[in-house]
């Protein structure tokens, strides 16, 4: 075992690129359970842009078309679970199930034809003499514009719903959706974006999954992302800023486990590999405790006339 | 106007006839799946619900719906009795799994004695691994209220893992040339899950399916726990007053679904698997999750559900090797299945109404 074959700053570096996917997903999960919706498939939706972000990439030639077609995928597929369960009413925990299983599926059957190809490289941004700061260059300013956006996203999110009218709106709506109605406000159609905002961050998390982190396509390649993206949630108490901590947290924890598996640590490979999974068990024993920053609807079906 | 009106009562009728109308509008938007795909969408889905029934070679096939549906039928039990309560076991896969390697390491352990005990032991050995694989969300539910959701479903990663190290590691068979994977339990008379009748398909698992779905029927319709799963899905709050233990609850539905799916993943390793390999699971705890649902969470309706999901293995299999159907369309297909399920299920607590909204 060497450990001193671990390179600190590659070792920071990789692990924000292993957070990004997390961000995006959690992130976009976030939003709607505080719109009061429980949606499970985000592993389906991640995945379903993983593939819809591979295949334009590789078609068009241009990563960030294939970022911009992630997001769409994500965000179609979603709609399938707001109409399940905003139109038909159906339970939302079965609807989430069905999205995963369902986008697993239909995401191996776009991918056939994609398997074993490099997809386009994205390029770093471009910060001038900041990428040359020892250290600080290659952790801080080496990676591509996606990250940065995931960065962004947070501090817009935690923006809106602090500070503006609509974040007010969406919190309203998961407190007491028939508090909402009453006051006149559209529940469903609420709920509906929400659910394709989340679609969408589900779809660039696993666009950056299969573009830029991995970067190839091979199937189910999320490997329970979107899983450990609803815990996450739960570990943020349903505010942004811890969940970008949680995310950086797990993303540590997966690339350490991926250096150890490099340096030849004595212990076998896919232990380290359960890893992430049994601490996010853990991490979840440890905060479930306290389930009072939830918003109160999450989960609950509304129909006007109930 | 149409608008949707909730029914006083749920709607006998259209809680069964959903399931139906979900099936053929699954073979409907299948078949325009299948066109996309270029294959012909008429002789697909015959293929996949007539070739393996009443095709020419439906003496070979129809064994195989026994092999497919026990496993798929013997989870899906399971996992109704806790669904039917909200508690939601989706780790089966994970359970499976550990049945598999608890079921088979029991066995290897006697290798090559001869006893008739072997079996036997190997699916309380198979049983008990699904049960403390079911056990851990389960307990950590009661104990600090953590999703059971989201604990099930991590361990169904950290199982795939465990499998992974098993089958190259401890249980990889010493006289198989350094490939991964266990001794074959097919080579090793005790620990054979047999055909109980040469080309039936009828193994011991098949058989537990059975015992279990009768079991489960009992046990909903007759017994006081059954009434108290049915009574605390339906109205938790009316559950507490009738003097249900929901630590009980939870411990029990979940002990038995992680139970079921461990004597699955036994019966499938001792029988038509036969080795412990790296992926010798094919996701039945996942697919088993479509069957609960599609069987209505009731017994009878799961055992129809597990056949036609068997159906649907079989005649993807036929379809993939005749018209080079994609193996993912089978799954996309089974996906479906599960979306329009819940879809055609609003009409079951709703119904539509002509003519202009009241004011309220």
């Amino acid at each position: 075992m060497d450990l001193s074959a671990i390179n600190p700053v590659l070792f920071v570096a990789g692990f924000l690129v292993a957070a990004t996917p997390l961000i995006f997903a959690a992130l976009g999960e976030l939003v709607v359970e505080k719109s009061g919706v429980l949606n499970l498939g985000v592993e389906g939706m991640m995945i379903m842009g993983a593939i819809c972000g591979f295949a334009t990439a590789v078609e068009t030639g241009s990563p960030l078309l294939g970022f911009a077609a992630a997001a769409v995928g994500g965000a179609l597929l979603s709609l399938l679970f707001a109409f399940l369960t905003q139109i038909t009413l159906a339970n939302q925990v079965a609807s989430g199930l069905a999205l995963t299983l369902f986008g697993l599926g239909f995401s191996a059957l776009l991918g056939q034809s994609y398997v074993g190809i490099k997809p386009p490289r994205l390029a770093e941004v471009n910060f001038g003499p900041l990428h040359d700061i020892p250290v600080l260059g290659p952790v801080l300013f080496s990676h591509d514009i996606i990250l940065y956006l995931g960065f962004a996203l947070v501090v817009a999110i935690w923006a809106m719903l602090k500070f503006t009218r609509a974040g007010l709106i969406l919190r309203a709506v998961g407190e007491s959706h028939d508090a909402a109605h009453a006051l006149g406000y559209k529940v469903v159609r609420i709920r509906t974006l929400a659910i394709m905002f989340g679609g969408a961050c589900a779809g660039l998390g696993g666009a950056y999954i299969s573009l830029i982190r991995v970067p190839q396509w091979t199937e189910g390649m999320t490997a329970g992302v979107g899983w450990i993206a609803l815990a996450l949630v739960v570990f943020a108490s349903w505010k942004p800023w811890r969940l970008l901590l949680g995310a950086y947290l797990f993303g540590g924890i997966t690339q350490l486990q991926l250096n150890l598996q490099g340096a030849g640590v004595a212990i076998p490979v896919e232990y380290l590999a359960m890893s992430p999974y049994i601490i996010t068990i853990l991490v979840l024993v440890v905060l479930s405790a306290d389930k009072s920053s939830a918003p109160a609807s999450l989960g609950r079906t509304f129909h006007a006339s109930s | 106007m149409i608008r949707l009106e909730k029914r006083p009562q749920a709607s006998q009728a259209f809680s069964w006839a959903a399931p139906v109308l979900a099936v053929l509008a699954t073979m409907f938007f299948g078949g325009l799946l299948f066109a996309a795909l270029g294959k012909d969408p008429l002789a697909s889905i015959t293929t996949i619900f007539w070739q393996p029934l009443f095709g020419d070679f439906a003496f070979y096939y129809r064994p195989q719906l026994l092999i497919k549906g026990a496993p798929l039928v013997l989870i899906a039990i399971g996992l109704s009795l806790g669904f039917k309560a909200g508690i939601w076991n989706i780790g089966a896969e994970g359970q499976y799994i550990m049945g598999a390697i608890f079921g088979a390491a029991a066995g290897l352990a006697f290798y090559p004695t001869e006893s008739v005990l072997i079996f036997p032991f190997m699916i309380l050995a198979g049983a008990l691994g699904g049960w403390i694989w079911a056990m851990i969300p389960a307990i950590l539910k009661v104990k600090f209220g953590t999703n059971e959701i989201l604990v099930s479903l991590m361990l169904v990663y950290v199982a795939e893992q465990f499998l992974a190290s098993m089958a190259l590691g401890l249980l990889k068979n010493p006289e198989g040339f350094g490939f991964p994977g266990s001794r074959n339990l097919q080579q090793y008379g005790s620990a054979h899950n047999a055909e109980l009748i040469a080309g039936s398909g009828m193994h011991w698992g098949v058989v537990a399916a059975l015992i279990a779905v009768i079991f489960a029927y009992v046990l909903l319709a007759r017994h006081r726990l059954g009434f108290a799963i049915r009574v605390t899905g339906e109205a938790p709050r009316a559950a507490k007053f009738s003097g249900v233990n929901p630590t009980r609850l939870v411990l029990f539905c979940m002990g038995m679904s992680g139970l079921l799916a461990g004597l699955a993943g036994m019966f499938e390793v001792a029988g038509p698997a036969g080795q412990v390999t790296i992926d010798f699971n094919v996701g039945y705890g996942f697919t088993a999750i479509i069957v609960a649902f599609l069987g209505r969470l009731h017994p009878f309706g799961i055992l129809l559900a597990g056949g036609l999901m068997a159906l649907t293995y079989i005649g993807g299999d036929i379809a993939q090797s005749q018209l080079g159907l994609p193996a993912a369309a089978i799954q996309v297909f089974q996906g479906m299945l599960l979306f329009f399920l819940l879809a055609f299920d609003l009409f079951t607590n709703y119904r539509l109404r002509m003519g202009r909204a009241e004011v309220a």
